[in-house]
């Protein structure tokens, strides 16, 4: 898509400014039921446009992303510009800065339609816990976009943007990818600098792309990867352009399944969707063989205890002193505090939603003396044994292969009041954080529910750094689908 | 699970004020997932498991020179201060 318009870019058939008015009146018209965006930026977004238009009239080249509209998720500063991370601690907050991949997306020339809704601090698998609004998931209203990265995905897969940012600290590009039926890339933690993303939980998090087919996540991590010294974390660049390596063939490539994920209890559409999928790479001439993963299994308790922890230490920051909300703020909205200790109790008791207070509490729990050894100690080991794990598998396959989601999108409130039920969805996609490995989800099959064909998305893990062997196989695969449509 | 108290303790280390109706509630969500983590515990760890996180670089460094508000700018900053005297962060007194 993003080379098509490109194209038309450069042969005058659309205009940066035709293409920025034409996404705009679309979100102006559907994103009120909708609800991917959080903030639209209108005239930046034009201005930007205008830019390119100068330069495409003075016969200047012009680079792969310019003039191409995006959305960015609102926990990601821009600027002078409303970042939330879908708080109402961050309500009012303006950016002094940009991210450093946001920054690399306006070098590139990219223009920004605007901020999209997500969980609140990205804490969340269905976006419900936004403090702001709710995201309808494009496909069924009824249904959640995932999360936390649900206004991204959804503003993809409904066409009102071509491409968007997201952040995935334990599946939150992955697993909305999945629900809206788009590609979602999480690459390499240190691929993508994380300085100016609102953090969650810092050894975990990575920023990354949703779009519309492989080839256009691959051209977006291309603009935005590489060396930050504010991040750093961030590898140096090794000067790859990922959508060259997207060749279509996969030929003697090996693909591991994990035993472990394909247990018992998966739900039996998903199981039948998965295994078609697994013949069609060994039609198209890939080597699919059983892998085991033994730590699998401890992926996820170990997420729930090393994530909120770094949450918690994360969070501190929110003091209700030094920006965002506050009770002292002068208003009559609140009791102003007698102490010190009273505005953070009160600051955080109103600014916080439910689930980042419990998974504050949990974390700072986890720390806590006498706890410490027995949570927090013990998940870091067993999580450099999952680490492990992957480097044995990868000694004998390139890929690892599984579902992003054990079940399609659900319902709104079809998690109940059971934050455990939540967590769970999050099966498939924490061991590729946990493990640090590059992970992406594309379209992979349809399950039907009530009536309706609801996306099912299929996951590629690769060895650290190795993003393009994970989008050859997940390109070859979406054109193997696109001819048999 | 949890008792009142440590609830009540574990808020106060976070500096998060609760209701005493959201103290019950979270007796019973942080429990719930306390139990979850059980699942850890049978787990053997003596086959040389360490404690090292996502492999990373060692630091940069860079040269130690101060750059008061850096590229950032002071008046951006304190745009989004909610309580200013006199230019500075207006803070409650601590005793």
């Amino acid at each position: 898509m993003i080379r098509s318009i490109h194209e038309q870019l450069k042969n005058g058939e659309v205009t940066a400014t035709g293409l920025a008015e034409a996404y705009l009146s679309r979100i102006a018209e559907r994103d009120g039921e909708l609800g991917a965006y959080l903030t639209v930026l209108g005239e930046q977004a034009l201005a930007s446009a205008r830019i390119v238009d100068g330069k495409i009239a003075r016969g200047e080249d012009i680079g792969l992303l310019e003039g191409i509209p995006c959305a960015i998720k609102d926990n990601m500063c821009r600027t002078g510009t409303r970042t939330t991370a879908g708080s109402k601690i961050l309500d009012g907050y303006i950016a002094p800065y940009d991210a450093t991949a946001v920054s690399r997306l306006l070098e590139a020339g990219s223009v920004v339609l605007g901020k999209t809704n997500l969980d609140e601090f990205a804490m969340g698998s269905s976006t419900e816990s936004s403090a702001y609004r709710q995201t309808r998931n494009p496909i069924d209203p009824e249904r959640v976009p995932g999360g936390s990265s649900g206004g991204s995905a959804a503003a993809v897969a409904a066409d009102l943007a071509v491409f968007a940012l997201g952040s995935d600290t334990g599946g939150s590009i992955r697993q909305p990818a999945s629900f809206c039926g788009v590609v979602g890339l999480k690459p390499t933690y240190g691929r993508v600098s994380r300085y100016g993303l609102i953090a969650m939980a810092s050894s975990l998090d990575q920023i990354g792309p949703f779009a519309k087919s492989v080839e256009d996540a691959a051209i977006v991590l291309s603009e935005i990867y590489g060396y930050d010294p504010a991040d750093v974390t961030t590898a140096e660049s090794d000067g790859k352009r990922f959508e060259d390596f997207l060749s279509g063939d996969i030929r003697g490539l090996r693909i591991g399944i994990p035993k472990e994920y394909l247990s018992e209890d998966l739900d039996p559409r998903v199981r039948s969707v998965f295994e078609t999928a697994v013949e069609r790479f060994r039609s198209l001439g890939a080597e699919v063989r059983e892998i085991s993963l033994p730590h699998a299994k401890y992926a996820l308790p170990v997420y729930y205890i090393i994530m909120p922890s770094e949450v918690s230490s994360n969070l501190a920051r929110f003091d209700g002193i030094r920006y965002g909300m506050s009770v002292d703020d002068g208003s009559d909205r609140f009791k102003e505090s007698d102490s010190l200790l009273e505005t953070y109790l009160d600051s955080r008791a109103y600014g916080f939603g439910p689930e980042v207070k419990r998974r504050v509490m949990l974390g700072t729990y986890a720390l806590s003396a006498g706890y410490y050894d027995a949570y927090y100690k013990k998940a870091q080991r067993v999580r450099s044994l999952i680490r492990r794990d992957f480097s044995e598998a990868f000694r004998d396959v390139d890929l690892v292969f599984s579902p992003t989601s054990p079940e399609p999108a659900f319902r709104f409130g079809a998690k109940g009041d059971d934050p455990l039920k939540m967590y769970l969805s999050d099966v498939y996609t924490v061991t590729a954080n946990l493990a640090g490995i590059p992970a992406v989800s594309f379209p992979m099959g349809t399950v039907t529910e009530d009536g309706k064909e609801l996306p099912l998305g299929g996951q590629l893990m690769a060895k650290w750094f190795d993003e393009e062997t994970m989008l050859r196989a997940a390109d070859a695969y979406e054109r193997a689908s696109a001819g048999e449509r | 699970m949890l008792s009142t108290d440590e609830v009540k303790r574990i808020a106060l280390l976070a500096r998060i004020g609760l209701t005493d109706a959201e103290i019950e509630r979270y007796r019973k969500d942080l429990s719930s997932v306390l139990d979850f983590f059980r699942e850890l515990e049978a787990l053997d760890l003596s086959d040389g498991a360490d404690e090292e996180g996502v492999p990373v670089k060692e630091n940069d460094t860079r040269e130690d020179r101060a750059e008061p508000f850096g590229s950032v700018g002071r008046d951006d900053i304190m745009k989004n201060v909610p309580s200013v005297k006199d230019g500075y962060v207006k803070v409650r007194s601590v005793f």
